[in-house]
């Protein structure tokens, strides 16, 4: 088992014909041929104007409702540029695409909370932006992850951080574990999906034994996930919370990474996550012992 | 980005919300003809930096000089603003190096019944944006909200449809308004809502929004900033900006497609990704060192991007050792390592440099790094590696 991605997932990409959306969608391509051989996961993509053509061997389409028509795909990585993502999400939505990962970096803020009102009444999921993707080892990569870091697992992985996620999911190779599913939630300040509902989806998921949370200075949504973690979820969780060292006012790379008026600084979600009984590891060098204190510590 | 308060006051003015009327001197000459141009008694003569707490500051120059100062004639504008123009201003926000000051604001004097303040930003909680609003104006509204969070007021409001009338009541009702100055709200929190959105603001504080003796509402200080990711559909906000307010290297870096920011420790970081940058950062000062900066040279850095990095690591003269810390996804680890080892021939590097790689084609970067005959450190992982730069310091 795992969360949001399973044996169903047709994946389509939105700017296919991009260089980096052409290149990742080979690479996620490459990553289930190479596990689940026969299988077509990849199933094709989206740029207007170029329907009807082909590029190296995936079937382009003018819309993703055409794409959908045509593929039955019920996911879609966006690699659309900044000016252009807010529509692609949308369009994707309106074509009844279930999860929706924008990889695209730099989206006007204003341009997120326009998109985040008008799914309210969309039944579709969308993670990002300004994500690395999701990742379910073993049966597909929906993102810009490197495939081989992820060993197939029992430890549910939410991040903000791309670079991060890697650096988590090799601690956790090290010491023999892996990943039912790996979640980069994104870097701005407004998200497709949270902590909470991902924490949910991992709570429920019987696959998944243990929870590491990977946060960053900036707002307040490791907090509310560390009050949701002390009522809702009785798996062991592990976390680690970046830019301790970040002084206030300045945006660490991340849009959303800012430490504004005192708050939203590392020490005080650190503090909420302990009160939650949550292992919080001191040094990014110890996520994946974190995790493993986390699990013994239940026991 | 952000803009001074005179630009944000043109920029409101224009979007149809009140400001006291006002002349930009950028001479001790144009500060008294200013003064005689609005023709009223009393004129205050502000300071122009992007930092707060002018009131209060002084100059390095002239000590006794304030950043904001009341005058009542022709020279009195003069005099003061010969002595503010061309010096350094010194606020609590500034620190102690202190901002240039090159523009002053003269503003005629207003009656002043009330102080309120006003805020609108992006909340994530709501996913749009949200009005704030305080009876406490004039404060600094973080302390308003830590010490007497009751009376900060929180309207989100639509981001198509903008704030409602009845939103601009309720809040223009609890602020304790009365009379015309309900309606003067009403017109002036919509305008203020809607400047934010078709601007695509970061931030607009209105803080202190003066009640005048009139029942009028009008604007006393502004700041403004806007979404950087979002400039590409204002271009006519680009001449605003004032590069002489911004630390010069992250200007140069930001040209680069770098991400950059000047700390003050003494051990220069380069990473890609934004949280590995600031996890470098924090495990550095874990083990006891002070990192120098962030730096994130992103997900697909070529040779020249790393080269300028290094650069301008190395422009900072606090910087006695280098830590790399590359975690090679996409980008594979021997590309950084030919970017790594050209930079090092370019530049010459001088301090000690600790390097750690993991990730895609690990093995051929480490053999290309041991084969190079630099006398570049090399860290296992990321507790040797910071561990080994903070040692470097010592050697």
């Amino acid at each position: 088992m795992s969360i949001l991605v399973d044996k169903n997932t047709k994946i389509i990409c939105q700017g296919i014909t991009g260089k980096s959306g052409l290149f990742h969608s080979q690479q996620c391509r490459a990553y289930a041929k190479e596990h689940r051989p026969g299988e077509d996961v990849f199933v094709g993509g989206c740029t207007p104007g170029k329907g009807g053509t082909e590029i190296d061997g995936f079937p382009v389409f003018n819309t993703v409702e055409q794409a959908v028509k045509k593929t039955g795909a019920n996911c879609s990585l966006i690699f659309v540029p900044p000016p252009f993502a807010a529509d692609a999400i949308l369009e994707a939505a309106d074509a009844g695409i279930g999860l929706i990962v924008c990889i695209t970096e730099g989206i006007p803020v204003l341009d997120m909370a326009r998109v985040k009102r008008a799914m309210v009444k969309s039944s579709s999921r969308l993670i990002g932006p300004n994500c690395p993707g999701i990742i379910t080892p073993g049966v597909a990569k929906i993102g810009i992850m490197p495939g081989y870091i992820h060993k197939i697992g029992s430890v549910g992985l939410i991040s903000k951080s791309g670079t991060l996620t890697y650096e988590a999911s090799w601690q956790l190779g090290n010491i023999g574990m892996g990943q039912t599913t790996a979640v980069g939630i994104g870097g701005d300040p407004i998200i497709g999906t949270t902590y909470i509902e991902l924490l949910a989806m991992f709570q429920a998921d019987p696959k998944t034994e243990s929870i590491l949370m990977i946060g960053e200075i900036g707002g307040n949504a490791e907090i509310q996930a560390a009050e949701y973690i002390k009522s809702h979820v009785t798996k062991p969780v592990a976390a680690f919370i970046a830019g301790a060292t970040a002084p206030p006012g300045k945006r660490m790379g991340h849009a959303g990474a800012i430490i504004s008026g005192g708050s939203g600084t590392a020490a005080e979600k650190q503090a909420a996550l302990e009160a939650a009984g949550v292992i919080v590891a001191q040094s990014p060098a110890d996520m994946g012992t974190a995790v493993k204190k986390a699990i013994e510590k239940r026991k | 980005m952000k803009i001074h308060e005179y630009q944000a006051k043109q920029l409101l003015s224009a979007a149809g919300v009140k400001v006291p009327r006002n002349v930009v001197a950028k001479t001790a000459a144009e500060a008294a003809e200013g003064y005689k141009t609005l023709g009223g008694e009393v004129a205050v003569v502000k300071s122009q930096i992007h930092a707060g707490g002018r009131g209060k500051g002084t100059f390095k120059q002239h000590p006794e000089q304030r950043g904001v100062v009341l005058v009542k004639s022709a020279d009195a504008a003069k005099d003061n603003a010969a002595r503010m123009l061309g010096s350094t201003l010194v606020t609590i926000q500034t620190g102690p190096e202190g901002k240039l000051v090159s523009a002053l604001l003269i503003e005629e004097g207003l009656k002043i019944a009330r102080e309120l303040y006003l805020g609108v930003v992006v909340d994530r909680e709501s996913g749009g944006p949200i009005l704030i609003a305080s009876t406490e104006g004039g404060m600094d509204i973080e302390v308003v909200a830590h010490k007497t969070p009751e009376k900060i007021l929180r309207e989100p409001f639509d981001v198509e449809a903008g704030l409602r009338p009845f939103q601009a009541r309720n809040i223009a009702y609890r602020l304790g308004l009365e009379g015309p100055s309900i309606r003067a709200a009403e017109k002036m929190l919509a305008q203020l809502c809607k400047f934010f959105i078709d601007r695509d603001c970061n931030m607009v504080e209105i803080n202190p929004l003066v009640v005048t003796a009139e029942g009028d509402l009008v604007v006393g200080d502004a700041k403004v900033s806007f979404d950087d990711n979002a400039m590409f559909r204002h271009q006519d906000l680009l001449p605003f900006r004032d590069l002489s307010e911004e630390e010069p290297m992250e200007v140069q870096a930001q040209a680069s497609g770098l991400s950059y920011v000047k700390l003050d420790g003494n051990i220069g970081c380069l990473v890609n990704g934004a949280g590995l940058a600031m996890s470098t950062m924090d495990i550095i000062k874990y083990h006891g060192g002070f990192p120098a900066n962030f730096l994130d040279v992103g997900g697909g850095a070529n040779v020249d991007q790393v080269t300028e990095a290094f650069r301008i690591i190395l422009a900072d003269p606090n910087v006695k050792a280098v830590l790399v810390n590359i975690f090679g996804g996409i980008m594979k680890c021997d590309t950084i390592v030919t970017a790594l080892l050209t930079a090092y021939d370019k530049i010459g590097i001088k301090v000690p440099l600790v390097v750690r790689l993991e990730g895609t084609n690990v093995e051929l970067a480490r053999k290309m790094l041991a084969e190079s005959g630099k006398p570049i450190i090399v860290g296992t992982d990321l507790t040797d590696a910071a561990q080994k730069a903070v040692k470097s310091l010592g050697a």
